[in-house]
């Protein structure tokens, strides 16, 4: 098994912290995701609906566009990493 | 709308599709399909299969009743994708390096094969996806309804029931058609996905354009609409935390483990990079699903008379306001995700069933193998058949008794929880090596009897399977067993109730299990290539140890499953990969591995290999085989290891040669340069002593001049004496046949006795020296003049070369150990580093000679001397001038003195 270089040139530094993020970003979905569980209305306040939808469809649609870019960058040098 | 102009588009859309399956499958056939086929684009399309008319009709009634809580089956996939590469891309890879055909292929193969573990994941598949059939059939049925109830003339409507059996029928016909026309060895399908991305297309545009009509055209615009939605009842919805997070893990479990799906994601992938499309087309497929949902249930809770069905709102909304178009699109639309997904599911199912139930049942009854080319194709292709025909006729059964009735999600639902117990197997099994097949077997069966009892069997109602006592109070009247309540949960949603309970129980027995037992060879041969799927160096372990059956045995056996074509390819380019001409190659180890896997393409990997147990009678490998396989490999490794280690070797000691050679031609150059010098040294002398000496013998001359010639001669002599000495004492020292005369002596002694003797001392010398008497203050044992010599030497060469203007000589004796040192540093400009080697060498001059005025032997003297002494001399650099370090023992040791002598 070939060892593993223990320190990078700038250009497999950078993919491997995009594939770090690539990592990280259903972590980040699944707090946005979950959020919403924790605004619990305060006593005489209630949940509007509308708001609501909105804060969802907007992470939503964030993470879509994240995930765009991400993919974008991955592919663009090519090669294989793990 | 007349229902006739319904039924006659609900069939045109049907040939459609049968035409662009049938076109692409042809196209395929013939090799030359064209790229968009299998591009990113219908990948991601064909995925969409995940928004069934569950999503289309049922995400609408969801959201009447409980808001946005319908987001949450969406959000799950949404997160999986997200993930992609962390866990699909894994899935993928390992679907495509073991030729996987199924989700249940994949768990009974990654836990060494096992045909029981095949056999339960595949009824669990089949209970979970009956109701799911049943609720796409139920979809269809109602959508009919609602337009019949619409038309006026009614006489040609069809009951209900019989339209379930027509809209089962049909959908089987297509899924035979285009399900099981090839027996592939990927078992792919280009001409259902195609049809599929189709649907997928339709489906959306129709829900969008429901979407935009309701918004804009009945809403008034988007902040109208938002105005109606906080005016609305659904305005101040609950969120329950426990299903919203519950859910959201549910369906990202679904996502992962549905038939379909895995089918779709997996299997029919022709190429990992469009996951990469998919990661983010995905969740922007289901984003756009999801848009329009709460407006569409927001609206027509506002128009539609109180009490009608809120599953139905995307039809009745358009029909209501008399939109007949509209309303066919959006038929169209809910009847593409039924039927896709139904298509899908029953491939999906039917594969499972032939190849983990039926192949194995054959093989159990001990049939033989057929020797006529493609029986044993035929027998897959009709169990599969059969098969799909089976799970319509299920899937209706399951409508015609929960009686159609129930919201749609509510039943996806049940299925979702059914499928997620698979996610305890599935990820252990590709990222956790310890992971064994007890352990799975053990996890599924309490997770899927848990489900059973705390969710299906209860979701037919009080008292039409379970007892309506039992329910309420438990078996025996056991109030911890109650299956809606398990040990005291009472105040729990059912559903969130039995994903936790079933979930939980079979995670902690999975994982228990897997640490208790052992796993057999075939498990852990698996384990390594799906756990470390991207490693090339673990990847091709042979399962195989030996095999006794013919090559034709083999051939007549493949060419039973693949046809003739297909075999005889394949075992053509083995035997070219071989080196050999023919069919037959040999029966190798690597041989059979490469044959079960094509065949595992067809049958599973479980059937493939039970099968040519069956033929070769070769055992599969065993624990002893594993080791030894493994310890090759360790040797394989240890040897090249070793054989770099000497290569660096090699590399070192060459580097240490060129350094030699390197030093022996520049000495070969000092040498030559040195007996020129040297021959000058001596001619310059005997020239003046001849040409003195003629002119004495002449005579004639006055007395004072006849003594300065004589003195002129004399001191020529002294000269070319001391040189001839120098080198005689250097030939001697260097032979070690040097007689030394060991005495006792004082350091202080000695360095006085060289300052002396260089003229060093006395006033107005202009030559400082800087000494401590007290630490010279050592008595040694050893060849006092020797080692005066060598002071006087390093003494002499300061004074001459030392070019400060103000001249010192800094001399310090320390004792280190039984050793003397003594340091003779000047303030001059030093001795420059690439001199800094040679200085010690024979015939080493750095000025030029007549500075010097001795022949370069100095150095090298000393250095001699000193290894005769048992000690040696160093240059020290970094000193702020030339620095001399001079080291000998206190008593010369008896070697060296015998060495010496």
């Amino acid at each position: 098994m070939a060892k593993r270089p223990l320190y990078l040139a700038r250009a497999s530094y950078r993919r491997h912290r995009l594939i770090d993020a690539a990592r990280l970003l259903p972590v980040l979905g699944a707090v946005l995701f979950i959020l919403p569980v924790l605004w619990a209305p305060r006593p005489g306040e209630v949940r509007s609906l509308a708001t609501d939808g909105l804060y969802v469809f907007a992470a939503w649609g964030l993470l879509i566009l994240g995930a765009r870019l991400l993919v974008r960058a991955l592919s663009a040098p090519g090669g294989e990493g793990d | 709308m007349p229902f006739n102009i319904l039924i006659l588009a609900c069939l045109g859309y049907v040939i459609l599709l049968f035409l662009v399956a049938f076109g692409v499958e042809r196209k395929s056939a013939g090799g030359a399909a064209p790229p968009w086929l299998r591009s990113p684009l219908v990948y991601t399309l064909s995925l969409s299969i995940y928004c069934t008319a569950w999503t289309f009709y049922g995400a609408v009634g969801y959201a009447a009743r409980s808001g946005l809580e319908f987001a949450t089956i969406y959000l799950g996939p949404t997160v999986v994708f997200l993930g992609w590469w962390v866990l699909l891309r894994k899935l993928v890879r390992i679907g495509k390096t073991q030729r996987v055909t199924s989700i249940a292929d994949l768990i009974s193969s990654r836990y060494g094969k096992s045909a029981l573990l095949g056999v339960l994941v595949t009824l669990l598949c089949v209970v979970a996806a009956t109701p799911y059939i049943a609720l796409q059939l139920q979809s269809v049925t109602l959508s009919f309804a609602v337009f019949a109830a619409d038309s006026p003339t009614s006489q040609d409507m069809p009951d209900r029931a019989s339209t379930a059996v027509w809209v089962a029928a049909g959908l089987a016909v297509f899924t035979i058609l285009f399900g099981t026309r090839n027996l592939d060895a990927n078992e792919q399908h280009p001409g259902v996905v195609t049809a599929i991305a189709v649907e997928a297309v339709v489906k959306l545009v129709a829900l969008l354009a429901v979407g935009v009509w309701v918004v804009w055209g009945l809403g008034g615009g988007p902040l109208a609409v938002m105005e109606r939605i906080d005016a609305s009842p659904l305005a101040h919805w609950d969120l329950h935390p426990d299903r919203w997070v519950g859910l959201t893990f549910l369906s990202g479990a679904a996502i992962l483990c549905l038939p379909r799906m895995f089918q779709v994601l997996v299997v029919e992938n022709a190429d990992e990079n469009h996951l990469a499309t998919a990661a983010w087309a995905f969740p922007l497929y289901l984003f756009l699903m999801s848009l329009f949902v709460v407006p569409i249930a927001v609206i027509g809770l506002d128009l539609l008379p109180a009490g009608s069905n809120p599953d139905l709102f995307v039809l009745a909304l358009p029909l209501s306001q008399g939109h007949g178009g509209l309303a066919m699109l959006a038929f169209l639309g809910g009847f593409s995700a039924a039927t896709s997904m139904v298509v899908m599911a029953a491939i999906a199912l039917a594969t499972m069933v032939s190849n983990h139930i039926v192949m194995p049942l054959w093989l159990w009854l001990g049939a033989r193998r057929g020797a006529e080319a493609g029986e044993l194709r035929r027998l897959v292709l009709v169990s599969r058949r059969l098969s799909i025909a089976g799970m319509m006729a299920l899937g209706y059964g399951y409508y015609a008794l929960s009686g159609g009735g129930g919201a749609l999600a509510a039943i996806g639902l049940i299925s979702f929880v059914g499928v997620a117990q698979m996610l305890p197997a599935l990820l252990g099994g590709i990222f956790w090596r310890g992971a064994t097949r007890a352990g799975a077997l053990a996890g599924l069966v309490v997770g899927a009897g848990l489900w059973l009892y705390t969710l299906y069997l209860p979701s037919f109602g009080p008292g039409a399977v379970l007892p309506h006592g039992l329910l309420q109070a438990g078996p025996w009247g056991i109030a911890a067993l109650r299956p809606q309540a398990l040990f005291g949960l009472a105040g729990m949603d059912p559903l969130i109730h039995a994903l936790f309970w079933s979930l939980a129980a079979n995670t902690l027995v999975f994982c228990t299990v897997s640490l208790l037992t052992f796993p057999g060879p075939m498990e852990r041969v698996q384990g390594v290539q799906f756990v470390r799927v991207y490693d090339r160096d673990a990847a091709p372990m042979r399962g195989w140890s030996a095999g006794r059956a013919g090559a034709e045995d083999l051939l007549v056996f493949a060419r039973s499953l693949l046809g003739e074509d297909e075999a005889l390819a394949f075992f053509a380019a083995e035997t070219d990969a071989q080196g050999k001409t023919g069919f037959l190659p040999d029966i190798t180890p690597d041989f059979l591995a490469r044959l079960e896997r094509r065949l595992s393409g067809s049958v599973g990997a479980a059937t493939a290999h039970a099968l040519l147990v069956q033929i070769t009678g070769a055992s599969a490998v065993t624990v002893e085989d594993l080791m030894a396989a493994a310890n090759e490999t360790a040797q394989i490794m240890e040897y090249s290891a070793r054989l770099e280690a000497q290569s660096e070797e090699l590399s070192r000691t060459a580097r240490q040669l060129r350094e030699a050679n390197d030093k022996l031609t520049t000495l070969s150059v000092q040498k030559d340069a040195f007996l020129s010098q040297i021959s000058h040294e001596l001619r310059t002398p005997m020239t003046s002593i001849r040409a003195f000496s003629e002119i004495l013998m002449e005579g004639g001359l006055p007395p004072e001049m006849t003594a300065r010639y004589a003195t002129i001669i004399h001191e020529e002599t002294i000269r070319l004496t001391r040189l001839l000495d120098d080198l005689l004492d250097l030939s001697v020292l260097e032979s070690g046949t040097v007689q030394l005369s060991i005495r006792s002596a004082n350091v202080q002694d000695l360095i006085a006795r060289a300052l002396t003797a260089t003229g060093s001392t006395g006033a107005g010398r202009g030559f400082a020296i800087h000494r401590d008497p007290a630490a010279e203050q050592i008595a040694v044992t050893t060849d006092p003049d020797r080692l005066c010599q060598v002071f006087i030497n390093i003494i002499a060469n300061a004074r001459k070369y030392c070019d400060a203007p103000r001249p010192e000589l800094r001399i310090s004796v320390r004792r280190r150990g039984d050793r003397v040192q003594v340091d003779f540093v000047d303030n001059g400009s030093g001795i420059p580093e690439s001199a800094q080697a040679l200085i010690f060498e024979k015939f080493a001059r750095l000025t030029d000679q007549h500075r010097a005025g001795g022949a370069g032997l100095g150095l090298a003297i000393c250095r001699e001397i000193m290894v005769n002494l048992g000690g040696g001399i160093d240059y020290i650099p970094g000193q702020g001038g030339a620095g001399f370090r001079v080291v000998f023992p206190l008593a010369i040791s008896p070697q060296a003195v015998k060495r010496a002598g």
